[in-house]
């Protein structure tokens, strides 16, 4: 047994270090707790597909807010009354066809329009999709069950600045005429990515 | 800065880890690690390209075993440090044990003043720049070329915000590229578009 100090230290675990900054930051008087509180809420009740669901929905039964949503995707959103974070100035809608599959990432981190399409699910994150998407874009959508016919242009948008991209699914051609909700129901997040076809 | 982060078209990793209504967040600490960042953003404590920067500049191994929150966490942790908000051993004592930080900063540069204006349908190159600082021009397309399909409104001008150098707001590029030209007989077909900063770029 010994007074010495270690010279090695054990790193704190994840959780103590989130902790320790905040409660640091907090002793400065700045406004953590309720900041955190709000954002979480945002994160986990606000910022979710179901709202890009709806702009899709939307643009498949009115053509004139199509034209909109296609010319200026953050004026259109904001006609719904979704709104995006300061820094994302600009959103571009990427219209598939049935020889075009658009398909977003971004291979520097993890850059999504998340109030419109939801936070990032874990694999769009992962170095594995980062890494390959780009390269081996055809081969990737196959592994995640999504096999394009030779003929489908594949359209890969890495987001490596403030502009944000959703693509629009192509309306499945037997849901014609359905109401607006039901069609947002068949919207998915995978689809608006484009890793998946409706 | 040429680093670990700079991910695309780099080879060797498995499939993709894909599930059905996959989750973005695993763990309560994660949403509070979200929106941590987030609020400290919103407070003016640093920028989105400073925060974006911190974790690039974390030590490739720790950065490819962390976690995507773990890389969060770090780069908070790492301005606040810097910035003089708090010290790193006020944070090793209150978290009872070490607290990794990102390693140091280079520095930033501004636009170029020979910028141009370019239109849809130009025929554009990635400029040859090497920036050890922040950059967000992906490592692969680098001196490639492609043509322009759209423009962007003027953002702040990231190998300068990341670093608190003064500079213009300047317009992106949605730059299209095709993959045979990125990796020439080593890609899937595809065309691969990159919102490139008007500095990155010159006339093909």
């Amino acid at each position: 047994m010994t007074d010495q100090p270690t010279v090695v230290q054990r790193t704190a675990p994840l959780e103590q270090r989130l902790e320790a900054v905040e409660a640091a930051l907090a002793a400065r008087g700045l406004p953590i707790e309720q900041g955190i509180a709000e954002l979480s809420h945002k994160a986990q009740e606000e910022w979710l597909p179901r709202n890009g669901a709806r702009v899709v929905a939307r643009a498949w039964v009115d053509p004139d807010f199509r034209r909109r949503l296609l010319a200026d995707g953050r004026s259109a959103v904001a006609e719904l009354g979704l709104s995006m974070p300061p820094h994302h100035r600009h959103l571009v809608v990427l219209e598939n066809t049935p020889t075009v599959q658009n398909v977003i990432c971004c291979t520097l981190c993890s850059c999504t329009a998340f109030t419109i399409i939801g936070l990032p699910p874990d694999w769009y994150k992962d170095l594995e999709y980062r890494s390959r998407v780009v390269r081996e874009s055809r081969t990737v959508l196959r592994e995640m069950g999504l096999d394009l016919p030779p003929e489908v242009e594949i359209r890969v948008w890495d987001t490596t600045a403030d502009t944000r991209y959703m693509v629009l699914p192509e309306q499945p051609p037997h849901t014609l005429g359905w109401p607006q909700e039901k069609l947002a129901a068949l919207v998915t997040r995978d689809a608006m990515i484009g890793v998946a076809r409706l | 800065m040429d680093g670990i982060h700079d991910l695309g078209g780099k080879q060797g990793f498995g499939r993709v880890r894909y599930t059905l209504n996959a989750p973005a967040f695993h763990a309560p600490w994660e949403v509070r690690a979200n929106a941590l960042y987030g609020q400290a953003v919103r407070l003016g404590l640093f920028n989105m390209d400073e925060y974006r920067h911190a974790i690039e500049r974390m030590e490739p191994r720790h950065y490819l075993g962390a976690g995507y929150y773990e890389r969060v966490l770090t780069s908070v942790v790492t301005l606040c440090v810097e910035k003089g908000l708090v010290s790193r051993d006020e944070l090793e004592q209150r978290a009872g044990g070490a607290v990794p930080l990102a390693g140091p900063i280079a520095p930033g540069r501004g636009n170029r003043p020979d910028r141009q204006r370019f239109a849809p349908g130009d025929r554009v190159r990635v400029r040859l720049d090497h920036v050890p600082g922040h950059i967000r021009m992906p490592g692969y397309i680098r001196g490639k070329c492609g043509v322009v399909v759209a423009e962007s409104p003027a953002y702040p001008f990231p190998d300068a915000h990341a670093h608190g150098v003064p500079a213009q707001d300047e317009p992106t590029y949605d730059v299209r590229f095709r993959s045979e030209d990125l990796w020439p007989q080593g890609a899937d077909a595809a065309l691969v578009h990159v919102g490139v900063f008007q500095s990155y770029l010159e006339p093909a």
